[in-house]
C-alpha cells in the first residue's frame, strides 16, 4: 500500500487536476444548482457519494466486465446509485430534493462520474478508485461551493438562508445583483476561477492551437474578384 | 475470455439483477417516509394557498385550524350528518380523492366538450377546506384543482375569499412542466399576482392567463394574469383548469350553498 498514491488521488483533483476548471466537466449542474448554498451542498454530497461508490463497485468487478458492454455496465451501476441517492433525498430531505428536481437524476449523465469510471476505476484497485472518486467529488464540490457562495451572497444577500447583506427590498441597504441569480452568471464566475487557478499554476495553460497572423494595414485587393 | 458470449450475457444479467434488487429495496423501504413527506408538503401547500403558512410553527397544528368538508359535485351539496358519516365509513376515514377518479363507481366520465381541463373523469365527491373567522363566518375556502399543462397534469390548490369571487392564493404541489419555463408556475413572483384577482363576470369564469404582460391601464386588469414566457401551453392549461373547476361541473354550485350558510 502506497500512502502517497492515496494522498495524490484525493488532493490532486482539488486544484491541480480539478474536474471542472481543468477538464471543464460537469458544467451543466454547476450552472443549474448554484444559486443557493444549501441546495449546492446537498448536490455536492450526492455527487461525491455517487462518484466514489460507482468507482468502488466498478473497480471491484473491473476484471470481469466484457469490453463490448463495459459502458452500459458502468451506466447501470451509476444509474442505480443515483436512483438510490434520489430516493434517500426524497425520504430525508424532501424540500431540497424538490429544489434539485431533475438535477439529481442528471448526475447519471455527469461527465465526471463516467469519466472517472472509464479512466480510473477500470484500471485501478477498488480502494484507490474509491479515493479517486472522493477526490474528484471534492474537487467538484470546492468549485460549486465557491460559485454558490458568491452567487447567494451577492445575488440574494444571504448565506445558507441567513441574511448577511440586508436587501433594499427588505428595508436594508444592499441592492441584490440579479444577474447572479441567473444560471449564466456561473459561467462568468467559473471562468474567473479558471483564470485565477491558471495564473497560480501556469502549467495548466494550454498551448495555442493556432497563431493569429498580423493585421496588414493595406488589404490586398488584387486577389479579390470584382463583380461589376 | 471476458468477451465470450456466455460471459457477456452472464455479466449483463447479474449486474441487472443486483442493481434492480438494490434499487427496489431502496424504493420500498423508503416509501413510507416519502409518502409522509409528500402528505406534509401537501398540507404546507394548502396552508400557503390560504396564505396563512408560518414555517416556524408546527404544520399539523396549523393545518388543524382548517375545517375539512366534502362536496358532492353532482348534487352540488356539502355532505352533512348521516350522509357524511356513511361516506367516511365507506372510505375508512381516509378518502383518496385522486384514487376515486380511477374507479367508475366513485367518478363521472366527462365528455370532451365539457372537459376543457383534460382530466378525463371527475370524482363524485371532492374534499375541500374551510378557514373560519373567530365569529365562525367563512374567511377563505381552499379548493383542490387540477388540469393538463404541457407534459402532464398540474395539481394544486386555489383559495377564495369569503365573497367567492376574489382569489386569495394559488399553489401547485405536483406537476411535470419544464424547469425554467412551465415550472415557473412555482415562481413566487408569478404566484404573487394571483391574490386579489377576480374570477366571475356575471357568473362567467373570466379570469385568464394572457400572453405577455398585463397592461396596467387595462380595465379588466383584475381578470388577467401575466403569461409565463415560453410556456404558452402551461399558461393555457392554468386558464382552462380554473375555467373548468369554477364551472357548474366544478365548484360553482358550492358557492351558492356556502352563501346560503353564511
Amino acid at each position: 500500500m502506497n500512502l502517497n498514491r492515496y494522498k495524490d488521488v484525493v488532493v490532486k483533483p482539488l486544484i491541480e487536476e480539478n474536474p471542472i476548471t481543468l477538464q471543464i466537466l460537469g458544467i451543466c449542474s454547476a450552472l443549474a444548482v448554484t444559486n443557493n448554498l444549501s441546495v449546492t451542498l446537498v448536490m455536492c454530497v450526492a455527487l461525491t457519494s455517487v462518484v466514489s461508490f460507482s468507482n468502488l463497485f466498478i473497480s471491484i468487478i473491473r476484471n470481469h466486465i466484457p469490453s463490448s458492454i463495459r459502458i452500459i455496465v458502468q451506466m447501470t451501476i451509476i444509474a442505480s446509485l443515483v436512483i438510490v441517492v434520489d430516493e434517500l433525498l426524497k425520504a430525508y430531505d424532501y424540500e431540497t430534493s424538490k429544489k434539485l428536481s431533475v438535477f439529481v437524476g442528471l448526475i447519471i449523465t455527469n461527465c465526471i462520474v463516467m469519466g472517472r469510471a472509464e479512466a480510473f476505476a477500470m484500471k485501478e484497485k477498488p480502494l484507490l478508485s474509491f479515493f479517486d472518486g472522493l477526490g474528484n467529488g471534492l474537487g467538484y464540490s470546492l468549485i460549486l461551493i465557491g460559485v454558490a457562495t458568491i452567487r447567494e451572497l451577492f445575488g440574494s444577500g444571504t448565506l445558507l438562508g441567513y441574511e448577511i447583506l440586508p436587501l433594499v427590498s427588505n428595508g436594508g441597504w444592499y441592492m441584490g445583483n440579479n444577474l447572479l441569480l441567473l444560471p449564466p452568471s456561473s459561467f462568468i464566475i467559473i471562468g474567473l476561477f479558471i483564470w485565477a487557478i491558471r495564473e497560480y499554476k501556469p502549467a495548466q495553460v494550454e498551448e495555442d492551437e493556432f497563431k493569429v497572423s498580423k493585421h496588414s494595414s493595406y488589404p490586398d485587393l488584387t486577389k479579390k474578384e470584382l463583380n461589376v | 475470455m471476458n468477451d465470450s458470449i456466455t460471459k457477456t450475457l452472464a455479466v449483463a444479467f447479474s449486474i441487472c439483477l443486483v442493481c434492480s434488487l438494490v434499487v427496489s429495496v431502496a424504493a420500498v423501504s423508503l416509501r413510507d417516509m416519502q409518502n409522509e413527506n409528500k402528505a406534509n408538503d401537501k398540507k404546507i401547500k394548502i396552508l400557503q394557498a390560504a396564505r396563512i403558512y408560518d414555517s416556524n410553527l408546527d404544520v399539523k397544528k396549523q393545518f388543524n385550524q382548517l375545517e375539512v368538508m366534502y362536496l358532492d359535485f353532482n348534487k352540488g351539496e356539502v355532505l352533512k350528518n348521516d350522509v357524511l358519516e356513511s361516506f367516511l365509513l365507506e372510505h375508512k376515514n381516509d378518502y383518496d380523492q385522486l384514487g376515486a377518479t380511477r374507479k367508475e363507481e366513485y367518478s363521472t366520465k366527462l365528455n370532451t366538450s365539457e372537459d376543457i381541463a383534460i382530466i378525463k373523469s371527475r370524482e363524485n365527491v371532492g374534499k375541500f377546506f374551510l378557514l373560519r373567522n373567530e365569529d365562525q363566518t367563512i374567511d377563505k375556502v381552499i379548493l383542490p384543482i387540477r388540469g393538463y399543462g404541457l407534459w402532464g397534469t398540474l395539481f394544486g390548490y386555489i383559495s377564495i375569499e369569503e365573497d367567492f369571487n376574489t382569489i386569495a392564493g394559488l399553489e401547485f404541489y405536483d406537476h411535470k412542466e419544464t424547469p425554467g419555463l412551465g415550472a415557473e408556475v412555482d415562481n413566487p413572483k408569478w404566484k404573487s399576482q394571483w391574490p386579489g384577482k377576480k374570477i366571475f363576470i356575471d357568473n362567467d369564469v373570466s379570469i385568464e392567463v394572457i400572453k405577455g404582460k398585463v397592461d396596467p391601464d387595462d380595465v379588466n386588469i383584475a381578470y388577467k394574469v401575466d403569461g409565463l414566457s415560453g410556456a404558452t401551453l402551461t399558461s393555457r392549461g392554468v386558464t382552462n383548469m380554473i375555467k373548468y373547476w369554477f364551472s357548474d361541473s366544478g365548484y360553482a354550485k358550492l358557492f351558492s350553498e356556502l352563501n346560503y350558510e353564511s
